[in-house]
């Protein structure tokens, strides 16, 4: 009993960094159609500079406004000078957004150099709370909250507000939403940033558990990846499910068949895949 | 002879390029030989993936999985069983052609970006195996040892002769690729490329076409990796990574999509650079990210695609003015 | 078209190989090749051992034997077939007399065969893989670092007569570094009367451990962890957040000074066994470490250690021949032949199979002036690969790997 209560905490909470990562790439494929392999980098990106703002004003959640920011810059900076050009052609896009995650995996490297750091996080959110037998790293526990809170904003931005109405207007019909006075331009660039820091946030809290370091970009990538396409592109529930399920198959997997521990993780998928092509919650 | 002409007469072009690539040896040193030998092996399978990329429209994302397939074929055969060259090169071209037997039913359910995903995931699954399955492949520690092929009637224990051999490989994909491609089957490949609907309404089995293009693909893909593991004398879990799938990608993309030819000439540059640029500068990453972008932003043609349109241009004004064509349709934000 | 593409590279080509090849090979500098990743994920150590390496020629006037020395450095991009193409380009485009660097163990043994091909002497400071100088060694190869299970002995021993273990865990990463580490530990700590009841195995990447730490034994006596980079610096972290207080041990690797400076009081006690610790108190390595912040701003690493003492084991071999380095047979001869009395790790000199023999230090992690440092508890002087078997009969028994020794008491 308590191994399945640990194991799924555990798958939970990687599941929920996951969500944080993956709900960006989601967003900005679902959105916008653009397959964005930076999306690693603006993860990486993130920890370094937090960790950078960090060192400076020793202030964890200045180090996360300071990554999202300029992550977000970053992000329209890409965006507006290639991406945008890029509509529908997902190869031009697969190969620049390729090119940028070399470029900023080498810039990182000049800046940054290549040590292997841990974000210190505040006293508050360390140490470990113990029920009965079982131990509950309160780093963990804020990460599934952090996760909690940025979906159920993302939900009320994209259902209950006009920006979001503006959103899924573009989505469905670019051309019309221009016609009925949708600045088109601005919405887009929005949407890209907001996949864009929602990457970096990933990063700076995968800061204070799994480190900064180089390879973290592409080490993680495939999982977002995987997230995608299981719960459909451009579904926040979609992410959502398709976050925990990866969470808790990649746990319950290592756990219980080592040996396969991939095999766990991808077999399933393409289980899925075999039924519903554009994943759980994909429109076509 | 000009340019023009050259163009006008691919064969006397293909002549030219064959004669070039058998008469290099003795002209370069034998780490240049070295490369160009790996230059050829990443141009069959980049050719490979131009059949699906060029021809059918199709972007995978996953094709590193059957270099892997051949090159695995080969490293477990010969450092276990010792098996000669024509076992190991049968059971790799098997081996891939019968992996994308299967990921082909599970990719082209889907078109565009979902098979550019779906075809990624499989590709993982290569790689995980690859990666995991410890007691076959040895891990990330991979299989060394693979030693040159054996069973031919000549040795090929040296660069030259095995150059030579490769450059055979190279020729027999080309050959098999191109008459592919040319055949009324390659046509339909084309066709369903600009139009899908188009070709169904005219009483095409669009899917089978599709299907027997993904899975042709994959075995050539395999044929290369057998070469490369030869190469190699080594077999790794990176043959398999995603990076390698895309730089394939790249490839094909730089050397100009449907010209079966220049994916080979993409293949080259990419090896040289990879090799030669990171000699000069340890920042060859930022140069190779740049490649990638000016790719799509100067040369969405890629190499061969930009010099076609460029001498046809040039045809059209015979003076010597190159003016600035402007895309009608290129340009602006598809918000 | 495709011709004159294929003309201009031709003719680019040749340029370019004539001008790799147009070095003056009479008795011009003595040329080293040094292969480490540069870029990607191991481009830090890469570049920890460049500098080792490098430090040593800058304190004695960038010279070996009286002749200037060039350093050719070619990134690995840590990649075996990257690692293939560029030893070829170092051996037959620059000329080299002699070959370093190499980090990984995988990358080693894809090299090794090629190195008795070129007749090139291949020196390994890091790549450990215990059979690259046991069962498969190679005669132009041999290592100025240390075999994967060589500290691994010893510490058993102490694991159970000294810190008086009797039953001991594992964790470790699932490639043939960690096998050998691990195994090592299990054969003398079992000989020696304890017990390993389980052992546990994580992916090269893995990011979160909790699964794994979740199926850990809490009945035991202590932990022996076998971490590399990243995951040296996640495991300690993760483990303390599992509440697990059971003490913890580990390989030379999990606690190296690679991370220490980014480990937390999470990694305080942890006690380990390498040949180097930069905290060991001798006057050479005090100068050693003292120098080398000066120089990079950080404490070195064994990385940096092992590198540069292999730019002074070259010196050695070189002065002996009087800098005749042309003659190959001659320079790997001496190059074997090398003892040194005091590198900052203490005494070395090569065994016949090509590893050194030299001290093992047992570590603990302790906090001076708010840092960390392995101060040195234990020392094992003059340890050989082989511990205290018999060579001939220790290698009948089969390399350590995942299931050897197996796990009777698992």
């Amino acid at each position: 009993m308590e191994f399945w209560v640990g194991q799924v905490f555990n798958g939970i909470s990687y599941g929920a960094l996951l969500f944080l990562l993956a709900g960006g790439l989601s967003l900005i494929f679902g959105m916008m159609r653009i397959v964005n392999m930076t999306h690693g980098s603006y993860y990486l990106l993130g920890g370094y500079v937090a960790l950078t703002v960090i060192s400076r004003v020793s202030n964890f959640w200045l180090g996360i406004l300071g990554a999202a920011l300029v992550i977000a810059l970053i992000g329209i900076g890409e965006w507006n000078a290639f991406l945008k050009r890029l509509g529908g052609q997902e190869l031009g896009q697969v190969l620049t957004t390729m090119g940028f995650a070399l470029i900023f995996q080498d810039l990182a490297l000049v800046i940054w150099g290549g040590d292997p750091y841990t974000i210190r996080v505040p006293a508050y959110l360390s140490g470990t709370w113990q029920v009965g037998n079982l131990f509950f790293p309160i780093y963990r526990v804020f990460i599934i909250g952090v996760a909690i809170v940025i979906a159920v904003a993302l939900w009320l931005v994209l259902e209950r507000t006009r920006i979001g109405a503006m959103m899924r207007a573009t989505v469905d019909d670019a051309e019309m939403a221009r016609g009925v006075g949708v600045n088109v331009y601005l919405i887009s660039m929005a949407v890209f940033s907001m996949g864009a820091v929602l990457a970096a946030l990933a990063g700076v809290v995968a800061g204070g558990f799994l480190g900064v370091a180089p390879g973290g970009d592409f080490e993680i990538l495939p999982y977002a990846f995987v997230v995608v396409i299981v719960g459909g592109m451009g579904s926040l529930k979609g992410a959502l499910v398709g976050s925990l399920m990866v969470g808790l198959l990649d746990n319950f997997g290592k756990a219980l068949f080592p040996e396969l521990s991939y095999f766990t993780l991808f077999a399933p998928m393409a289980a899925i895949l075999a039924v519903r092509p554009t994943g759980l919650f994909g429109r076509a | 002879m000009t340019e023009t002409a050259l163009l006008r007469h691919p064969r006397t072009a293909a002549i030219g390029a064959a004669l070039v690539l058998l008469a290099a040896p003795p002209l370069l040193s034998s780490f240049l030989l070295t490369l160009l030998t790996q230059a050829l092996v990443y141009g069959i399978l980049a050719m490979s993936l131009d059949l699906l990329l060029g021809y059918t429209g199709l972007s995978s994302l996953g094709h590193a999985a059957y270099l892997a397939l051949g090159a695995y074929s080969v490293g477990i055969l010969t450092t276990r069983h010792g098996a000669n060259f024509w076992v190991t090169l049968m059971v790799g071209v098997l081996a891939a052609a019968v992996a994308a037997a299967i990921f082909g039913l599970l990719a082209l359910r889907a078109t565009g970006v979902y098979f550019l995903m779906i075809t990624l995931a499989l590709g993982m699954v290569i790689w995980g195996l690859a990666h995991r399955w410890v007691s076959m492949t040895q891990g990330d520690n991979g299989l060394s040892g693979v030693p040159r092929p054996t069973g031919l009637p000549w040795s090929v224990a040296e660069g030259v002769p095995f150059y030579y051999l490769v450059l055979i490989a190279f020729a027999l994909a080309f050959v098999v690729l191109r008459t592919v491609v040319r055949a009324p089957f390659g046509q339909t490949l084309v066709g369903i490329r600009e139009s899908e609907t188009r070709m169904r309404t005219l009483g095409y089995h669009v899917w089978l076409h599709k299907y027997i293009g993904f899975v042709i693909a994959g075995a050539v893909g395999g044929f290369a990796g057998v070469i490369w593991a030869y190469y190699n004398g080594f077999v790794s879990p990176a043959d398999a990574e995603l990076a390698t799938s895309v730089e394939v990608l790249l490839m094909v993309a730089l050397g100009g999509r449907g010209t079966l030819f220049g994916p080979a000439i993409g293949a080259g540059v990419i090896v040289m650079l990879k090799n030669l640029v990171s000699v000069y500068t340890h920042r060859w990453l930022l140069i190779l990210g740049t490649v990638y972008i000016g790719t799509i932003v100067y040369a969405p043609d890629g190499i061969v695609g930009t010099l076609r349109s460029w001498l046809a241009a040039r045809r059209r004004r015979p003076v010597g003015v190159a003016g600035v064509v402007v895309n009608p349709e290129g340009g602006g934000p598809h918000g | 078209m495709a011709r004159k593409l294929l003309v201009i590279a031709l003719i680019a080509g040749v340029l370019v190989g004539g001008m790799f090849g147009a070095t003056d090979a009479q008795k011009g500098p003595i040329k080293v090749g040094f292969l480490a990743p540069m870029t990607g994920g191991g481009a830090q150590i890469g570049k920890d051992m460049t500098n080792g390496f490098q430090m040593w020629l800058d304190e004695n006037g960038g010279k070996i034997a009286g002749r200037q020395v060039e350093v050719i450095i070619e990134d690995t991009q840590g990649q075996p077939q990257v690692a293939l193409t560029k030893f070829r380009k170092l051996v037959e485009n620059d000329k080299i007399h002699v070959a370093t660097g190499i980090l990984f163990a995988h990358i080693g043994y894809a090299l090794a065969p090629k190195a008795d091909e070129y007749k090139i002497p291949l020196i390994y400071p890091v790549a450990a893989a215990d059979d690259l100088t046991q069962r498969k060694p190679s005669k132009w190869v041999f290592r100025t670092g240390w075999s994967s299970s060589q500290p691994s002995h010893p510490f058993g021993e102490y694991a159970a007569k000294t810190l008086k273990y009797k039953r001991i865990a594992t964790i470790g990463i699932d490639y043939a570094f960690g096998w050998e580490v691990i195994g090592g530990f299990q054969k003398t700590f079992e000989e020696n009367g304890g017990q390993i009841v389980q052992k546990l195995w994580a992916p090269l990447n893995t990011s979160d451990f909790a699964p794994y730490l979740s199926q850990l034994r809490r009945d035991v006596d202590a932990v022996f962890s076998m971490m590399v980079t990243i995951s040296s610096l996640r495991f300690p972290k993760q483990y303390q957040d599992a509440g697990i207080k059971i003490p913890l041990i580990g390989a030379g690797t999990s606690f190296d000074e690679f991370v220490l400076p980014s480990l937390g009081d999470e990694a305080l006690g942890g006690t380990s066994a390498l040949i180097y610790s930069a905290a060991l108190d001798n006057p050479v390595n005090k100068k050693f470490v003292v120098e080398y912040r000066k120089k990079f701003g950080k404490v070195p690493s064994y990385y940096s250690e092992t590198c540069y003492t292999t730019a002074r084991w070259i010196n050695e071999a070189a002065k002996g021949i009087g800098g005749d380095v042309e003659d190959r047979e001659k320079f790997l001869a001496a190059l074997r032949k090398v003892e040194l009395p005091d590198t900052p790790r203490g005494p070395v000199k090569l065994d016949t199979y090509g590893n050194p023999i030299q001290n093992v230090y047992i570590r603990k992690v302790e906090k001076k002036d708010g840092e960390l440092w392995n101060t040195v508890i234990h020392t094992y002087p003059a340890v050989s690969q082989f511990w205290k078997y018999k060579p001939d009969e220790f290698l009948k028994q089969p390399v350590y790997d995942r299931n050897f020794p197996p796990c009777k008491h698992c």
